[in-house]
């Protein structure tokens, strides 16, 4: 059985080592401050205790105060899995590191993200739309989208 | 005398017999050898995610019989043992057997396609195609007893199934499990030793074990690179840690080796299904579920070993009766990331075997 990585217990293994990074925590998952992101998701793959070697889903969910980007990391050798969310307040020019240089199976993910939620990743080699073509208004996953 | 040549860049689709839908790539050519490769997807985009936060959770597993459209059956689990996860809903016993039974007819007769596909690609127009649809054909029968349906099935709810298997199901299986192992048999004789395949698929499209991790490719393809990573085994739901059977994986994570990850598939997802119509307990095939799910205010991530690899789905729910946000992790379209390092280097006769080996399905990968 894949063991998720209780948030409480991960956020203090974070916190030990990129102290001032953790958010919020709680039983399912762990969120991380927008800045330590990419610090953060580096220190989680590359610990050899923790170990999450693949990136197994890459999301977004606009709740209209702010959105949140999710990460389901997965570690192949312990069977453990883990999630951590970032929160982006606002509507206008959000932007967060790019993870393509941990994981290539972030490419697709967050260019989808972009072109469906509006959420720029800084440093992504090929960041254009996907889904839809140049020049669609709007993001159409966004709440306020009007079709 | 070296001959100068001149990089040339052309239009592979989204009209075009070997890009199994509406898919297109935009290549560059150093004479034959390709040297750069650009998908471009969304042709067959029809905003399912979207389309699912207007609906209740019962109508959105008719949304999602159109991702994969040649695994109705495996979308239809993955996003009902979501929603049970998500809003504590019990699954009868002989419920649980009957979806392992469906899903494993449907991984068969999903890499059936795959590999009558390939084998169109590599010029074996039509004759090994039809040998695999008729196949098909018969598993779509089956699954037409079930539910009235061929394709779009939508046999599945949250909490259960729409109605039990008839009577006749039973007898119809069995005589398919009886003749299936040869027909595969078959088809082996046909292809795995045949001098051709051999010539056009060995050490063509390699993708390596670390490159395939880091790329979160799933699925057969995963498995033909040698990593040992089946949700079925690592992650059992349903009754999967009941049922014995073997991952088979390949060794070099070519062409061939996602062939023959497929075809030795097949052979388990039998034994699989043998031992679930001897385990099979009578009983109630749906619970208690009210028509309008309303879970309770949450969000989570629940996948299944579908036939191209990790379908997962995120809900998130607002306590109403359709859920807040519905996020399709779709196979099909992350194992697409890797798409230019297996091409690059090869030729446009390979780039369409490579390719077709990949096992895409557009409407999952456009959504």
């Amino acid at each position: 059985m894949t063991k998720l990585f209780v948030g409480t217990e991960l956020a203090k293994v974070i916190e030990l080592n990129h102290p001032d990074s953790v958010a919020d925590h709680s039983d399912a998952a762990v969120i991380v401050h927008t800045g330590q992101i990419h610090k953060v998701l580096a220190f989680l793959k590359q610990a050899d205790d923790l170990d999450f070697q693949v990136l197994s889903a890459l999301t977004a969910v606009d709740y209209i105060q702010h959105f949140e980007v999710i990460y389901h990391l997965l570690s192949m050798r312990r069977n453990t899995s883990c999630v951590i969310k970032v929160r982006l307040p606002g509507r206008e020019e959000l932007a967060i590191p790019s993870v393509t240089d941990l994981w290539r199976g972030a490419e697709l993910q967050e260019r989808e993200i972009w072109d469906l939620m509006g959420i720029k990743f800084e440093d992504h080699p090929n960041m254009k739309r996907i889904l839809l073509w140049e020049g669609f208004p709007g993001h159409p996953l966004r709440k306020d989208f009007i079709r | 005398m070296a001959i100068k040549t001149e990089p040339i860049t052309i239009n592979m689709g989204p009209q075009h017999p070997s890009t199994h839908g509406v898919f297109r790539l935009r290549v560059t050519f150093d004479g034959e050898v390709v040297v750069d490769v650009e998908p471009v997807f969304g042709y067959l985009h029809r905003g399912t995610e979207k389309l699912a936060e207007e609906r209740t959770y019962v109508q959105i597993v008719t949304l999602t019989d159109r991702l994969d459209y040649t695994a109705s059956m495996s979308n239809n689990l993955a996003y009902v043992r979501s929603v049970e996860k998500l809003g504590g809903i019990e699954v009868p016993e002989r419920a649980r057997y009957l979806r392992v039974i469906c899903a494993e007819l449907q991984r068969i007769a999903s890499h059936f396609i795959s590999i009558g596909f390939m084998l169109q690609e590599l010029g074996a127009f039509g004759t090994p195609l039809m040998y695999c649809f008729r196949e098909r054909e018969r598993i779509l029968d089956l699954f037409e007893m079930l539910c009235g349906a061929r394709i779009t099935l939508s046999y599945m709810r949250p909490g259960g199934l729409i109605q039990d298997a008839p009577e006749d199901f039973w007898p119809a299986l069995s005589i398919l499990m009886e003749s299936m192992p040869e027909y595969i048999d078959d088809l082996e004789g046909l292809v795995t030793s045949n001098e051709i395949v051999l010539a056009r698929t060995r050490d063509v499209g390699i993708i390596s074990p670390e490159l395939a991790v880091n790329g979160s490719v799933t699925g057969p393809m995963l498995r033909a690179s040698g990593v040992q990573w089946d949700l079925r085994k690592a992650n059992p739901y349903e009754v999967y840690d009941r049922l014995e059977f073997d991952v088979p994986i390949g060794y070099q994570g070519d062409t061939y080796d996602r062939y023959l990850v497929r075809v030795q598939e097949m052979r388990e997802s039998l034994r699989i299904i043998e031992q679930c119509v001897e385990q099979i307990p009578e009983g109630p095939i749906q619970s208690e579920a009210p028509f309008f799910v309303r879970p309770p205010v949450g969000d989570v991530y629940d996948s299944i070993e579908a036939p191209k690899g990790e379908l997962g789905f995120y809900l998130v729910s607002d306590g109403g009766i359709s859920p807040y946000r519905c996020k399709i992790r779709a196979p099909s379209f992350i194992n697409l990331t890797l798409l230019k390092d297996m091409l690059v280097g090869w030729k446009l006769a390979d780039l369409v075997v490579i390719f077709g080996s990949t096992d895409v399905v557009l409407g999952e990968v456009d959504r």
